[in-house]
């Protein structure tokens, strides 16, 4: 195997010969596995379960492959070796995830033990992006660059991926879990809709540790995560998680597909009694055993050792220039850039949203064009978003335009992170198997309604995440404005939910009204906004903001009052 | 009226139970059932694909007649027939 040169880049864990080893033989296990089924050894029921277990899963057109990025972190080798995999066994093009993976739609069963053993040979699996394992550890996509970042939380999901793949304890729990760690002044993981949300920070000694949330999750029923701990020590990190995994492996309901997850223990056993268990749980592990010796997180901390960053003014005459020139780029400089850590250096958000387009789709050529650009301008690194884009984390404020131009030039330098036009949208009925309704089209239809990047600006931060089910793929409950796509009689519908909030002030969306049809959906989405812009005290308001002093009442009134 | 689908096993296709019990990759080559007749074909296509390892997921599902011709009464078995609505130049509808 050709797999990527130990230490050969910055900011990217790479395997040791053990998790190789260990990658290799389970590649050649799915293969074998693969052949039997063929061979009519394993029936579907015996084989289902062990292509999930491969992140193979049937949907509406062929089987579906989910590849994890861990923490949403990948070298551009891995991004190059993801494009090439879409142009040689599916159809051209890769969608990436809320999860911060990648899935392809059209995969072969036939040919999955060759794209596993391609993807193994620059790291990366599909293990554990399927069943009631835990599932990829999801991070803030500016981990490393930010300047409000405190602690850095690419160390502590690789820890989590190296102490959770194949798990023996926790490869069936009752339910999927899901665990995002932040470590920033400002939530950019949504830690509090996770199973287990981790908000790493430092006390006063200036030592690491973490608040623990638990119980959060979308969903049917959506929950926000509870605070159980509002300190554990670096040492006690594992051990802590530990002993919260084993009460829900306890616990956890099994005879109830919907009431599984841990957001159901936690309220039918309420938080007291949860924490109690956890912690007499913990108090029982922690010891020798389960400390997380610091020679291990130094380890790991070196993979993740900031790039050669060249001393610069944090001031740009070139930036500057560019952006007295060119509108268009300034606008998007204000809206797709943020602040680094590093003098002279940014972060830049590759949107994956052009006005009517499919949120979140990348075609093979758009891969390798940003993996192109990762290496001339970030170190040869990026990170997929929980919002569906991409980031080049590292990108000196000299080099900003000419990203631009080349971004722009490919539709990938849309001026919208964070705008209506950055919409969250599950694949919906157009390739999910559960799905009840189509999700992309309203994306499309809504983002092309908005397209104007100067309306778009005017309105302001504003997300819309669009479900196809009840599952919230889309996170639709945690949109500004959701919608919820649902059946009725065999026509789509589309509820309205407004309110919601994914960051640390994480709040669930109201529903707004009774659903609307498709065509409905965009205008009462315009209607919104121009109650919105009509009562907002000044340009400064956030629409969330507005909706909270001025309540749901005009809003109704403007969508439903003709009903 | 009702036809019968499945997922070609080797790669996923969507494929439909056609006349004399051939699959076919069109549903307008799908065979249609009267309600009362699908159930028996159903059982017998699922124990002959399943012992000929050649179809997963099997079921039945309803067809309409609209202007004359029979198409799937649901989205979702439209969508399955023909390929994504958002991307036209994929699926059976690209062929």
């Amino acid at each position: 195997m050709n797999h990527i040169a130990p230490g050969a880049r910055a900011g990217i864990y790479h395997y040791d010969e053990i998790d190789r080893q260990f990658v290799a033989e389970r590649v050649e296990q799915f293969r074998k596995q693969v052949e039997r089924r063929l061979a009519g050894e394993l029936t579907e029921e015996e084989f289902k379960p062990v292509r999930l277990m491969n992140g193979l899963y049937l949907q509406l057109h062929a089987y579906m492959l989910r590849i994890a990025v861990p923490y949403g972190v990948m070298s551009a080798v891995q991004l190059r070796k993801l494009s090439d995999i879409g142009r040689k066994y599916d159809k051209g093009y890769g969608h990436f995830t809320t999860r911060q993976n990648l899935q392809y739609n059209w995969i072969r069963l036939e040919d999955t033990p060759a794209i596993l053993h391609e993807l193994a040979e620059v790291d990366m699996h599909a293990l554990q992006t399927s069943g009631n394992c835990v599932r990829n550890v999801t991070t803030d996509p500016f981990v490393g660059a930010a300047r409000d970042e405190v602690v850095d939380g690419r160390v502590y999901a690789e820890i989590l991926r190296q102490w959770t793949t194949m798990h023996p304890e926790f490869t069936y729990l009752p339910r999927k879990f899901k665990i995002a760690i932040s470590g920033a002044a400002s939530d950019r993981a949504a830690v509090r809709i996770h199973d287990v949300g981790l908000l790493a920070r430092r006390n006063d000694k200036g030592e690491p540790g973490f608040s623990f949330y638990v119980g959060g999750g979308l969903g049917r029923s959506p929950f926000v995560g509870k605070l159980v701990r509002e300190w554990v020590a670096q040492e006690d990190f594992v051990a802590y998680l530990e002993a919260i995994l084993r009460v829900y492996n306890q616990y956890g309901r099994r005879d109830n597909i919907y009431k599984a997850r841990i957001k159901i223990l936690v309220h039918e056993l309420g938080l007291e009694k949860f924490t109690q268990e956890v912690e007499e749980e913990f108090a029982r592990l922690r010891g020798p055993k389960y400390r997380l010796d610091p020679e291990i997180v130094e380890g790991i901390r070196g993979h993740f050792a900031p790039p050669p960053f060249e001393e610069l003014p944090d001031h740009s005459d070139a930036l500057e220039r560019a952006k007295a020139a060119d509108p268009a780029f300034a606008n998007w400089l204000a809206v797709n850039v943020a602040e680094h850590k590093a003098p002279g250096y940014a972060i830049a958000t590759v949107s994956l949203k052009p006005a009517g387009g499919i949120p979140g789709d990348a075609t093979c050529e758009q891969m390798d064009l940003v993996a192109d650009l990762a290496e001339r301008y970030s170190f040869g690194e990026l990170r997929v978003t929980h919002v569906q884009n991409l980031v080049l984390a590292h990108v000196k404020k000299d080099d900003l335009y000419d990203l631009w131009k080349r971004l722009d030039a490919a539709e990938l330098g849309s001026a919208n992170a964070g705008l209506i036009g950055d919409i969250i949208a599950c694949p919906g009925l157009d390739y999910c198997a559960l799905a009840n309704a189509r999700s992309i089209p309203l994306a499309q239809a809504i983002s092309a309604r908005f397209a104007d990047p100067v309306r778009q600006r005017t309105i302001g931060e504003l997300g819309i995440k669009i479900s196809g089910c009840i599952n919230a793929c889309g996170h639709h409950h945690v949109g500004a404005i959701g919608i919820l796509g649902v059946d009725k009689k065999g026509t789509e519908y589309y509820q309205i939910t407004v309110g919601g909030d994914p960051t640390l002030t994480t709040a669930i969306g109201d529903i707004l009204g009774p659903a609307v049809t498709e065509t409905e959906t965009v205008d009462a989405i315009e209607a919104i906004v121009d109650v919105y812009l009509a009562n907002r005290a000044g340009e400064g308001e956030r629409f969330i903001d507005t909706l909270a002093r001025v309540g749901h009442a005009p809003f109704k009134e403007r969508i439903y009052a003709a009903d | 009226m009702k036809a019968i689908t499945a997922n070609r096993l080797r790669d996923g296709e969507v494929v439909f139970l056609g006349e004399g019990g051939r699959w076919v990759e069109s549903f307008a080559e799908a065979a249609l059932f009267a309600r009362a007749e699908a159930d028996g074909v159903l059982a017998a296509a699922k124990e002959t694909a399943e012992r000929e390892r050649f179809g997963v997921d099997i079921y039945a599902f309803e067809v309409v007649e609209q202007d004359g011709v029979p198409v799937p009464a649901t989205m979702r078995e439209r969508i399955r027939t023909a390929g994504p609505t958002v991307r036209t130049d994929l699926g059976k509808q690209a062929a």
